[in-house]
């Protein structure tokens, strides 16, 4: 049984693996589609057909071409500091429920790598971990605009680290639980956290695009007046991880989102779906599968709206940003906390 | 199983604390205890303390330790800066003897505790979860727990202090 | 109920050791297959393409250690913000104190997070929280033509464009 059980999960770490950096590559390939789409262009259409061999290639190019290490860097900083933001942003989505029970030959599989009581914890230190990546990469460079890159990312997501912490208390008042399966099942049916967490929702998704490091918050990386930032001397593989790195974020922050404020994997009347069918085992592995499909449309509709938002938006100063972020996000994440608190003791 | 992995944690806890020590580039110290934080955290899992394990990443690997990284990369640490500092046989000295004692006194700390052991009709599993403790932390501990956020506002007062703007100071 | 805990954060181990083998795997087939060819000139940092000036470790300003420290004060009190959200909402401990417990934890937590307000409010006062603004420097022309005269010009080709 032990050894069933172990090969189920590793078999189970593998396909999540997959999926993520399939996901992750493949949002290479649409961030181009979606940038050519908004600024009428073409985008890339010459590997294979609609240009859907395009990450391969890319995969390829990161491997064959030449690296080089700064001479005065510091030589194992330089190699860990990627390693460091890949390692996490993999780590990330272990927690992540895609999808409800399903029922293969009596046994129960949740499609869910690890189910901790403290899911939501785990997620949150992920994040904070996520700072190291690039501050060693950015120090150990040796380059004045990687370091400049390196502390702007430290400090950026320090700072919407505890706005994003805030709502996501809002949203624990209301389960009252850390585990995110549990989150997602009391969002069952139509009964999604968004409607009773509008301003929560903002808030965290906000943060979720400065953790990520994306326009309108790439500060750590803005080529007009840091080159590259952090990664301004990276190159090769390296390079490749830093970059691939953060559409695995993308891609966990949008599940994240999904889990939290979207019902996950919940659909509305999937209980009538579900009792339509004579068979239970049929009719509740019919509507995992259906709301394993509903997880995903959900997490791409966040990914396309992260490249939405980088191609509208002009990037901000940074002392806008740190203004948004102490002196806008905190207050209202307090706020949202005693709201939601006054309104759980009056309304429930 | 448990066992095992106890001893493995605790052998690489004890590694990784060398190395913070022992390391010359301060970062690499750093990195050391951020493994070591990590291993910390997993003796709390193996504990059942989930709370505690994750508490501890969350505040120590991923707020403390950025603190300790800035403070590093800000000081101006080139290659001959680090070479020019030398170390005194006498202040060796001062150290050894000063660790000596420290030691002393874990090891005069340590020799008088007991192992309680635990009741097995009293003993839950459950003592580390976040409900128990949110539970009693708002009950039992309720006046230290509201202590503590005067702690914080003169820690922050504290902070505040100690970032205040001198006269001539250059920003970049 | 612990030893599956403990079996669910073995999973978070395998995780992290997929994730480690995955990265040195990546890392170390680009190592074999690429070209390695470096010289002196490839090697140096890049500096807008002067040769680079000095060492890129020198002393930062504080400022970003100042927000680093009252970072630290606020993320240990989300920690303890945490076991309060979990047990607030409790129906049973709601019911078992006939709704006392709620309004008696919410108060509670106020009272907390006020004097932390008044912790934010003190860094805030004190201009801690206002980063340093840019003073753009407005160019000025050192030109004999009076400014009104491009005014004017600039209106009547206006004039003719909407005509």
């Amino acid at each position: 049984m032990e050894s069933v059980e172990l090969i189920y999960k590793a078999v189970y770490i593998l396909v999540i693996f997959g999926i993520t950096l399939l996901i992750a590559t493949y949002s290479t390939y649409a961030e181009r589609k979606v940038a050519a789409f908004i600024q009428d262009r073409v985008g890339p259409n010459r590997a294979g057909p609609f240009g859907l061999m395009q990450p391969l290639a890319d995969a390829g190019k990161m491997f064959f071409k030449e690296e080089f290490i700064p001479a005065k860097s510091n030589r194992m900083l330089f190699i860990i500091g990627p390693g460091i933001a890949m390692i996490v942003a993999c780590m990330s989505s272990a927690v992540i429920p895609f999808g409800d029970m399903l029922i293969i030959g009596g046994r129960e599989i949740y499609l869910q790598a690890i189910e901790v009581n403290i899911g939501m914890l785990y997620i949150f230190g992920v994040v904070s971990l996520g700072v190291y990546g690039l501050m060693i990469g950015g120090w150990a460079s040796n380059n004045k605009f990687s370091l400049l890159g390196a502390i702007r990312a430290a400090s950026q997501n320090i700072s919407y680290e505890l706005a994003m912490g805030m709502s996501i208390i809002a949203i624990l008042m209301m389960t009252g639980s850390l585990s995110l399966r549990e989150i997602a099942e009391q969002q069952a049916g139509f009964n999604w956290n968004i409607w009773y967490q509008p301003l929560g929702f903002i808030i965290f998704l906000t943060c979720s695009f400065a953790e990520t490091n994306r326009t309108p918050f790439d500060l750590p990386e803005c080529e007009t007046e840091l080159i590259g930032g952090y990664h301004t001397e990276y190159s090769s593989m390296k390079l490749g991880l830093y970059l691939f790195a953060e559409y695995i974020n993308i891609f966990v922050a949008s599940a994240v989102m999904a889990t939290l404020y979207f019902g996950a994997y919940n659909f509305p009347f999937m209980e009538n779906l579900r009792e339509a069918f004579s068979d239970p085992v049929v009719g509740n592995n019919v509507v995992t599968l259906i709301g394993v499909a509903v997880m995903f449309a959900k997490i791409f509709f966040f990914i396309f709206f992260f490249m939405w938002v980088r191609w509208t938006l002009p990037r901000f100063r940074y002392d806008q940003l740190m203004k948004l972020g102490w002196q806008i996000l905190i207050p209202l994440a307090i706020l949202n906390i005693l709201l939601t608190g006054g309104g759980i003791l009056l309304f429930d | 199983m448990t066992e095992s992995l106890f001893y493995f944690l605790a052998s690489l806890t004890l590694l990784c604390a060398l190395m913070v020590v022992i390391s010359r580039n301060p970062v690499h110290s750093v990195l050391f205890l951020i493994i070591t934080f990590f291993t910390i955290s997993g003796h709390y899992i193996l504990l059942n303390a989930q709370f505690l394990a994750a508490v501890n990443i969350i505040v120590y690997a991923g707020a403390i330790m950025v603190l300790f990284l800035f403070v590093i990369m800000f000081l101006n640490m080139n290659k001959d800066s680090e070479s020019r500092v030398k170390t005194s046989t006498l202040s060796k000295f001062a150290g050894t003897i000063a660790g000596g004692l420290l030691f002393v006194i874990m090891v005069a700390a340590v020799k008088d505790t007991t192992i309680a052991g635990y009741n097995a009709d009293t003993f839950t599993s459950q003592t580390g979860m976040v409900e128990t403790l949110g539970a009693v932390l708002f009950t039992q501990y309720l006046l230290p727990f509201e202590l503590a956020s005067v702690l914080f506002l003169v820690a922050m007062v504290g902070a505040v202090m100690l970032g205040k703007k001198e006269a001539g100071e250059q920003h970049f | 109920m612990a030893e599956t805990y403990t079996s669910d954060f073995g999973t978070i181990l395998l995780f992290l050791i997929g994730s480690v083998i995955f990265v040195m795997l990546g890392l170390f087939t680009a190592k074999l297959i690429r070209p390695h060819r470096p010289n002196p000139e490839k090697l140096t940092t890049y500096e807008s393409g002067e040769e680079p000036i000095g060492n890129a470790w020198v002393q930062f300003n504080p400022r970003f250690y100042v927000v680093a420290l009252i970072f630290i004060i606020f993320d240990v009190e989300l920690a303890f913000l945490f076991p309060w959200a979990t047990v607030f909402g409790r129906r049973e401990l709601i019911e078992a104190t006939n709704g006392a417990w709620g309004w008696f934890s919410l108060i509670e937590m106020f009272i907390f997070i006020g004097i932390l307000i008044l912790g934010l409010a003190y860094a805030w006062a004190k201009g801690h929280l206002d980063w340093i603004k840019p003073k753009p420097i407005l160019p000025q022309s050192r030109s004999g033509i009076p400014p009104d005269v491009y005014r004017q010009f600039n209106a009547r080709q206006e004039a003719k464009r909407e005509a």
